[in-house]
């Protein structure tokens, strides 16, 4: 279990890469994952409260006592989800209002609470910083990718830019929820071929 | 007994500190969110019922207690003095409330354009008072005093074919905006003259 810090970090990017490795916080994988923006929106909002909870989650782990940590982790993520609800409000409405309901849903995001339960109760603040930013980017990323894939298909944009000829006939499909399940599975396959070798 | 007492003060700091964070916070936004929801929900509505306005009317407004709820008061300022108002008005439509924002012009109490804000109409039939401009523009120039009614009713408006309910409705809100304008209408006048940019 002794890793350095690096380590804590990288592994966040590959080896334990939610919702790949880690098939956690599928809900709003699924949910959001429609356009690259909305993806990388709810990835930034994620990665701040993970980083923010387990930094807290490691301070505070020496005082409180174990049989009501879940309802103190919860406390803790839901203040700084609330944080992120109205800086997003103030700032970034319109992504906001694309987001809708899944702001508040970070707060039983499994990826959230497992971080804080399985390693952050256990580790110094450094580690569990690091692990938090690489389980964050490494869950911005996968969001990134799920909806590059689905947007570009399902609409033939990315970003608002054209990337397929206008003769590309989009699959609207993609962009149902259906297309969400069929694109993480693809996905997931494709990573597990490479990690075989 | 001894751990029973720590678990609630720890619970209790967690959650009070974790609410005075929060409260703060919300109280320091607060007016930005007011501002951004007004601008992305109203905001389409008033610009285009105060087109060509020289300034923000989406920030330059003032609110005033008309009757028993408080209304917002949208400035609009053509060349170089303020001269227009633009607020909102609510009639049961075919699928709820339509909320429809109308423009007044202080110096002739003209009405300068309406335009609804947020209707649950029928798509396809009343659903169409979104975009039917020859509709809406009947009510422009006309006294904001008027008891506006739909032919079948007795009064001068043409219906839009098809969605009586929905032309009864936007008229009874256009009435509703009247009678607010005309309650307050020297508290408007007021604000409105010495309205400075």
């Amino acid at each position: 279990m002794a890793k350095t810090i690096g380590q804590e970090f990288v592994k966040g990017l590959w080896e334990e890469i939610p919702p790949f490795r880690l098939v956690l916080g599928l809900c709003p994988t699924l949910a959001v994952t429609k356009s690259v923006e909305n993806g990388i929106g709810m990835g930034v909002a994620t990665t701040f409260v993970l980083v923010c909870a387990n930094m807290l989650v490691s301070i505070l782990s020496g005082v409180i006592p174990s049989r009501i940590r879940i309802a103190c982790f919860i406390i803790i993520i839901a203040t700084f989800v609330t944080v992120v609800e109205l800086i997003m409000q103030a700032y970034a409405y319109q992504l906001f209002l694309n987001l809708g309901i899944f702001i508040p849903l970070i707060v039983v995001n499994c990826i959230v609470l497992g971080r804080s339960e399985a390693f952050a109760s256990k580790n110094k603040l450094v580690p569990s910083l690091a692990d938090g930013l690489g389980i964050g980017i490494g869950f911005t990323l996968s969001l990134t990718v799920i909806s590059a894939v689905r947007e570009s298909l399902g609409t033939g944009k990315l970003m608002g830019a054209q990337v397929f000829p206008t003769s590309f006939e989009p699959f609207a499909f993609m962009v149902e929820a259906p297309g969400a399940f069929i694109c993480l599975g693809l996905l997931l396959c494709i990573m597990n071929l490479i990690g075989k070798k | 007994m001894r751990e029973m007492i720590k678990m609630v003060v720890v619970l209790v700091v967690l959650s009070s500190l974790s609410g005075g964070l929060l409260g703060a916070l919300k109280n320091t936004t607060e007016e930005r969110i007011d501002n951004q929801v007004l601008k992305f929900v109203k905001g389409p509505a008033i610009e285009n019922i105060l087109k060509g306005a020289d300034n923000d009317p989406v920030a330059d407004r003032f609110s005033l207690t008309v009757g028993e709820k408080e209304n917002n008061f949208f400035v609009g300022v053509f060349d170089g003095t303020p001269k227009a108002v633009a607020f909102e008005a609510f009639a049961g439509g075919y699928g709820g409330d339509l909320g429809v924002m109308v423009a007044v012009n202080v110096k002739t109490d003209e009405i300068m354009g309406i335009s609804v804000t947020t209707h649950n109409e029928t798509p396809g039939i009343g659903a169409t008072v979104e975009t039917d401009s020859d509709f809406k523009n009947q009510f422009i120039g006309k006294s904001a005093a008027a008891a506006y009614k739909v032919k079948d009713d007795g009064g001068d408006i043409t219906a839009m074919s098809g969605a009586t309910v929905t032309s009864r409705a936007v008229c009874t809100a256009v009435r509703r905006a009247g009678d607010i304008y005309e309650k307050a209408k020297s508290q408007i006048k007021d604000q409105v003259n010495n309205f400075t940019g």
